[in-house]
């Protein structure tokens, strides 16, 4: 199988990747884009998160894909299933960002680091470690997550193309 | 807590119409400006899942330049007004007399004459609707941003994050001299203000 398949990763959304599949996001502003792998067994996983936290979800039917404190047990979950192991878990992120740089806001308009924040506090707990973090800053990112290498492309329109 | 998923028809036609005098007032302020006859598209109001939205514009990873103002007062919501790079080249050089270069960086006199362009027609925008409803709506000061056209437009999503994954938005295109000119207007009220407009506008609900 040399032939890599593409998987796309919508907005507030989240999918796993085997065999070599890449994952993709476009077009992260102050969403995260969160990817975990397991080095081993080959499993990665990717989530578009939108918002910090559930607590402040005013919907009768959570998505969970969509907040930092939801997406990440989820995205676990569904990774041990497919073989991978908690242990072996690393994480990387991109995004986050501020798009628009208003003075003397207030928090809604720093959702971009506070998305951050809490994806950390969330990795922390579960003993994951960062291995690299392409975040904040005022521009837009679209990423790929390679499932063989554990690369993640970051493209953007200021900066080009980095691997992290 | 409003539920969207419930708009009547003739409220969507209210909001169509709220969307219609809200871009013609804008559309007559860059008619003035550039001294042409601008022409708009009929508005599209519709109810899209956040992956969507960017569709409008060409897609999340499309390139677009945008001026965003946060909308205060008794209806908040956000306001961006979206030009591709073609557009605002020439917009620029029709305004202001700047011939920009493709694919080179914006300069900051560039990027500061399209923010006021957005801010003139952002602001007749408001104004119109402002006189309709009689609610009191000011626009922030405004904030350009040169950029992928999904990661500029989430920001204006994350309000809705909060009680769904779709966005009502009330998009308005116009064109000058057929296509040579596109810029699009997306009205994104809070969820709470719906309500509000509707109320103003003497639209009974239930």
């Amino acid at each position: 199988m040399t032939e890599q398949t593409l998987i796309k990763v919508g907005m507030a959304d989240l999918n796993i990747g085997l065999a070599g599949a890449i994952l993709k996001t476009t077009g992260l502003g102050s969403c995260v884009g969160l990817t975990l792998f397991d080095p081993v067994a080959k499993v990665a996983g990717m989530a578009h998160v939108m918002l910090p936290s559930s607590e402040i979800a005013r919907e009768a039917q959570i998505n969970a894909a969509k907040y930092a404190d939801t997406a990440i047990p989820l995205l676990l979950q569904r990774m041990e299933n497919s073989g991978a192991k908690l242990l072996r878990m690393e994480a990387k992120m991109a995004g986050g960002a501020q798009m628009f740089a208003f003075s003397g806001q207030g928090d809604s308009l720093r959702i971009g680091p506070r998305n951050v924040e809490s994806c950390l506090v969330l990795l922390q707990q579960y003993r994951i470690p960062v291995r690299s973090q392409d975040t904040g800053g005022n521009f837009g990112r679209t990423v790929e997550f390679d499932s063989i290498s554990g690369m993640l492309l970051i493209r953007s329109m200021q900066h080009g193309v980095k691997e992290i | 807590m409003p539920k969207f998923k419930s708009f009547e028809a003739f409220e969507l036609d209210v909001l169509r119409e709220v969307g219609n005098i809200g871009a013609g007032n804008a559309a007559t302020a860059l008619s003035k400006l550039l001294d042409k006859p601008v022409d708009m598209a009929v508005p599209k109001v519709s109810l899209l899942p956040f992956e969507e939205v960017a569709d409008c514009v060409g897609g999340a990873e499309q390139i677009v330049l945008a001026v965003f103002l946060r909308v205060e007062g008794d209806a908040p919501g956000n306001l961006f007004f979206i030009i591709d790079e073609p557009s605002a080249k020439r917009i620029l050089n029709q305004l202001v007399g700047l011939d920009h270069t493709d694919g080179e960086e914006y300069s900051e006199m560039e990027l500061s004459a399209l923010n006021e362009i957005g801010n003139i027609m952002a602001g007749s925008y408001l104004s119109a609707l402002a006189d309709l409803t009689k609610l009191s709506m000011s626009p922030s000061v405004p904030a350009m941003a040169h950029d992928m056209a999904g990661a500029i437009l989430s920001y204006g999503l994350v309000q809705y994050g909060e009680m769904g994954d779709s966005a009502l938005l009330i998009e308005s295109k116009f064109l000058e001299d057929r296509q040579s000119l596109e810029g699009h207007f997306f009205l994104i009220p809070d969820p709470d203000s719906f309500v509000k407009i509707f109320k103003a506008l003497g639209v009974v609900q239930e």
